[in-house]
């Protein structure tokens, strides 16, 4: 066909010349996101309330990963010297306390090391906290993703099931399904993911919806570019701030919702957490034998870690939502 | 149907785009069960022309008369409703998905707001750089260096780790032109593209464009209302007036010799540069049409200073050459003589047809000369 060119193009030198040099894509596109995220994280890291946030979690990941360097006693070992019989008391004072017991925080009414559980602990919040928030952050962006960009029939079928999840209260559903699946952290997990995605998958389709509509995708799709290449070139990278906010909210949540299922008695048998460890002072009344050492720490480490995954969530919001500011 | 004419890189055959309006699910359940029509908005009704290789149109008409709608349609933004699109004399809709490639690679689009049409997360780099990545094109440095250095952004690798919000206005749209033109394409759809601009950098910008549309050899159809910027830009007008061409030819025909009443008002509203060119002043009044409810007829008979009763209250004008204007421009208006012998009166029902023929054959067929 009429498919030559009538007038020379700027372009033709080049392809006569063979190739020239080329930019390294991969090295480029590395030193791209390491200057967006050097850039995110100065800015998140200028307000004191979130570089507390961080150094906590930091704390408490470092605690997980040396937890068997920092007690020697093993969390779910009973204190007791079957061997030579002497059966220590169960309810050992804590040694911070001034108690001659060498137990830290004492052990509790079954004769488990109070401070062992509490670091042990660390490791099953920080393990349903970062599993669930990452896959409630991935679910729901891709759902999302996929929702806004090709509406129609496909948004409505992904909507309606996000509606289904919406009509089901988090707590409650959870302890149903984790008592028909079995007391396990996994088990957990995997409820919190299945309720949790909902509220990402929504957020993130209502700014796919609108940013398909903006120029730059049209101008994609003018060049050429595929389905895929414009969610994952075009919206993706511009919905991905509002995935980590849902992402760091999302620890938070599952790691209260942990602690809750754990304390109605649902919690793994086999594994302790925070949450477990409030159950088994409830069941012992500790509250009225004013064994305040075993139930105050995993309240308190609760507390400061969902706070700490808050702050971190609420500063980023301001980052990617400066309306906030 | 199909032209054979090698001079012509697109042939615009009476293309339709209708948009359903959105009333919510509620509406369209009701629609579903008592089996109503929805809603549909015209936005583009039956749209035919010719682009030349290296010719320059420019689609002229106030917002929401279908102008960009149109424009979109041209780079297979929309699925046209109805009617086709011919591209080096292939239809469009039957194209296979390697024709639509050539064809993507080929027309490209400039829009309006270079603070929309550009990817803030992108650096200028890989903006510029997409196209060709999306075609697999090889030597993408060396062409996105070019590029951007014909669009005079120099030099070209300072630019290249910007973001967009590190740019002005200007040269954003630079970058925007730059990318359009780094696939060598054979067309390209300007969308008011210095409109978003200060006025200050308007003439920059359109010297650009200038000399794009020259060395490239492109054939442009420029978007816009602004009838002065097109008449520098382009070689042949259309002038659109809901979803329809009214006017369509030469550039100077159009601008100096306006036939249709639609035109004459257009032209009217831009100030003329020399108060001694007298001008019948005529006046737009009212709102521009209903694009739901298409009226019957002539869609500017509600506006229209010259309406001569029922031929345009119920015969739709065609644009058409016409034999007493003395001018060399498509109208579509039943004030004149068509040149193909096409009677619009015998389209009116029954003998009162014959008797408006007459009468308004005596009285009303001299157009309104300059
Ligand atoms: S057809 Fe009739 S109403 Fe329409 S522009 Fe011509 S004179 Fe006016």
């Amino acid at each position: 066909m009429a498919q030559e060119e009538t007038t020379g193009s700027i372009f033709t030198d080049i392809d006569d010349g063979g190739s020239g040099e080329e930019i390294n894509r991969w090295q480029r596109t590395a030193r791209l996101w390491r200057e967006t995220l050097s850039e995110h994280w100065g800015l998140l890291t200028d307000e004191l309330s979130v570089k507390l946030s961080m150094l906590m979690v930091a704390f408490f990941m470092v605690v997980a990963v040396i937890a068997p360097y920092i007690t020697e006693n093993p969390p779910l070992q009973r204190q007791y010297e079957s061997d030579a019989e002497i059966i220590i008391l169960k309810w050992a004072e804590p040694s911070l306390l001034g108690a001659d017991s060498g137990y830290l925080l004492g052990t509790t009414a079954e004769g488990f090391d109070i401070f062992s559980q509490l670091v042990y602990g660390t490791r099953a919040a920080l393990l349903v906290g970062l599993i669930a928030a990452v896959f409630t952050a991935g679910i729901g962006t891709m759902v999302g993703l996929v929702a806004g960009y090709y509406g129609g029939k496909i948004d409505d079928a992904l909507m309606r099931i996000v509606d289904f999840l919406y009509g089901m209260p988090m707590l409650p559903t959870v302890i149903i399904l984790v008592a028909l699946l079995g007391p396990s952290l996994w088990n957990i997990i995997f409820a919190l993911i299945i309720l949790q995605w909902r509220s990402t998958a929504r957020v993130i389709r209502s700014q796919a919806l609108s940013l398909r509509e903006r120029p730059f995708v049209k101008a994609a799709e003018v060049a050429g570019a595929g389905d895929w290449h414009i969610i994952s070139r075009h919206l993706a990278p511009n919905v991905l701030p509002m995935s980590f906010l849902y992402g760091s909210f999302a620890i938070a949540w599952a790691i209260l919702t942990e602690a809750g299922v754990s304390f109605i008695g649902l919690g793994d048998p086999n594994t302790v957490s925070w949450g477990t460890m409030l159950q088994a002072s409830r069941a012992y009344s500790a509250l009225q034998f004013g064994a305040w050492w075993w139930f105050v720490p995993p309240g308190i480490c609760i507390g400061l870690l969902v706070i700490s995954g808050f702050l971190i969530g609420r500063g980023y919001e301001e980052i990617t939502n400066p309306k906030l500011q | 149907m199909s032209k054979t004419d090698d001079d012509v890189i697109l042939h615009v055959d009476d293309l339709k785009k209708h948009f359903k309006v959105d009333e919510g699910w509620i509406a369209s359940l009701l629609q579903s069960v008592t089996g109503d029509d929805p809603d549909y908005v015209h936005a583009v009704d039956g749209v035919s022309f010719d682009l030349k290789r290296g010719e320059t149109l420019g689609l002229a008409g106030e917002s929401g008369c279908g102008k960009t709608t149109t424009g979109m349609s041209l780079v297979k933004l929309h699925e046209p409703t109805d009617g086709d699109i011919h591209y080096n004399n292939k239809r469009l809709s039957e194209a296979s998905d390697e024709e639509i490639k050539e064809f993507r690679q080929n027309a490209q689009m400039i829009f309006q707001d270079p603070f929309e049409s550009l990817n803030p997360r992108m650096t200028v780099y890989d903006i510029v750089a997409e196209p060709l990545r999306v075609h697999d094109i090889r030597n993408e440095t060396a062409r996105v260096q070019r590029a951007l250095e014909f669009a005079e952004l120099m030099p070209a690798e300072h630019y290249f780790d910007q973001y967009p919000h590190e740019l002005s206005g200007g040269q954003r749209q630079r970058v925007a032109i730059a990318r359009a033109l780094v696939l060598d394409p054979d067309f390209i759809v300007a969308d008011e593209p210095v409109s978003m601009l200060d006025v200050s950098l308007r003439a920059g910008v359109l010297s650009l464009l200038d000399r794009m549309t020259e060395e490239f050899g492109l054939s442009v159809v420029y978007i816009s209302h602004d009838l002065s910027l097109l008449r520098h830009m382009c070689d042949r007008l259309a002038i659109m007036y809901m979803g329809k061409i009214v006017e369509k030819g030469p550039t100077d025909q159009i601008i100096e010799n306006p036939q249709h009443p639609y035109t004459q008002a257009l032209i009217n509203a831009v100030p003329v540069p020399d108060p001694d060119v007298g001008r019948e002043r005529v006046e737009l009044q009212g709102e521009v049409g209903d694009v739901i409810d298409v009226p019957t007829g002539c869609r500017f008979k509600d506006r229209c200073p010259k309406y001569i009763g029922d031929v345009c209250d119920q015969v739709v004008p065609p644009l058409e050459a016409k034999s007493d204007t003395g001018a060399d421009q498509d109208i579509a208006c039943h004030l004149f003589e068509s040149a193909e012998g096409y009677d619009p009166y015998a389209e009116l029902d029954g003998g009162r047809a014959e008797n408006a023929t007459a009468a308004n054959d005596g009285s009303e067929s001299a157009p309104a000369d300059d």
